[in-house]
């Protein structure tokens, strides 16, 4: 594999990762949202 | 529309870092600051992670404003230092990636933004960012020295955000939040782009020292820290705070004014003689973070 391929595969598995977590975080607040609001009987 | 096309020479994949360079972190604090504040001073108080998610979307509006921004003035800031190292103009991301970013940023704040609060505060959002976008970036920006006066009001759309999203209301005191942050915005840029002057005129935008030189701009400078300071003791004269904040935005206010006055008096045409200019503009930050933490505090505290 060239040098190249490589950073471009770095740069892409960091990518995944932060969204990864970034995607994590959003289902944690949906399900905090949906307890709150179902709590609020709005 | 810009013309230079500014393309990722290696097909490298821009940065996650890169990304949120996009976002302008740095002048996001005082748009969240200021939008919690006009979510804490509302009668209503929401469940915390409501509370939480009106925030983040009121930061992950900003953080669209600015990718917009950035992907619309590449161009523009491929030419002035101070901008010169940012993602695009450094060539570290493409033009394209830039514009999905920003605009998917900003869908999913204002769509978040309904279904967590109200939609009433969804609509401001989604005003404030089309605003900024739409009316300060590509139409009055790159066209009059008035950019900054009118364009001010999509930094002064927060704490009514804020407020809205914790009553699904406007009143009286978001609105005056809002005058506030509308009328210190004119202050608050000119003072900047007195001593980075050079660069906007290398630009080519025409911000007010640009075009009506720095002597009408010192001018306008303080004048309009009089209304500013007008509208800052506001709230308590019309009876909708206490009067530690009275007092306090009182003192404040009276500060801003002298350094106000202290720019109009200033004289000089080089930037490394502009202590006056830096003062304001460094006094004029803090100047809005204490009156809307004093807001708060006024709020809370058993005074």
């Amino acid at each position: 594999m060239r040098v190249e391929d490589e950073v471009i595969r770095k740069r892409q598995r960091d990518r995944a990762r932060v969204m990864a977590l970034l995607l994590g975080a959003f289902v944690v607040l949906l399900f905090f949202i949906t307890i709150a609001k179902t709590g609020m009987n709005w | 529309m810009p013309t230079l096309e500014l393309t990722n020479p290696a097909a490298l994949p821009a940065d996650w870092r890169d990304f949120l360079a996009l976002t302008k972190p740095r002048v996001m604090y005082l748009v969240v600051f200021t939008g919690l504040c006009g979510l804490l001073v509302a009668p209503v108080q929401l469940p915390p992670v409501l509370s939480f998610t009106a925030i983040l979307c009121i930061a992950l509006g900003a953080g669209a404003c600015g990718a917009l921004n950035q992907w619309y003035e590449a161009d523009l800031d491929a030419k002035m230092r101070r901008t010169a190292k940012r993602p695009l103009p450094d060539g570290r991301m493409d033009r394209q990636s830039a514009l999905h970013f920003g605009v998917g940023l900003g869908v999913f704040s204002v769509l978040l933004m309904g279904l967590a609060t109200n939609w009433f505060a969804a609509l401001l959002l989604l005003a404030s960012i089309l605003f900024y976008v739409l009316v300060y970036t590509v139409w009055l920006k790159p066209r009059t020295a008035q950019n900054i006066v009118i364009g001010g009001a999509a930094g002064a759309f927060p704490p009514l955000i804020g407020w809205v999203a914790a009553t699904g209301h406007i009143a009286a005191l978001p609105l005056l939040l809002f005058a506030i942050i509308f009328l210190w915005t004119p202050p608050h840029f000119w003072a900047l782009s007195l001593f980075v002057r050079s660069d906007y005129a290398a630009a080519g935008i025409p911000m007010m020292p640009v075009v009506a030189g720095f002597e009408s701009t010192r001018r306008q400078v303080f004048l309009y820290a009089l209304p500013m300071a007008a509208a800052a003791v506001a709230p308590w004269l019309l009876g909708l705070t206490e009067v530690i904040y009275g007092a306090s935005a009182g003192v404040l206010s009276f500060v801003f004014l002298v350094l106000a006055a202290r720019v109009a008096a200033n004289r000089a045409t080089e930037p490394s003689a502009m202590d006056a200019e830096k003062h304001l503009f460094a006094y004029s930050v803090f100047y809005l973070f204490a009156l809307f933490a004093v807001l708060v505090a006024d709020r809370f505290l058993p005074w």
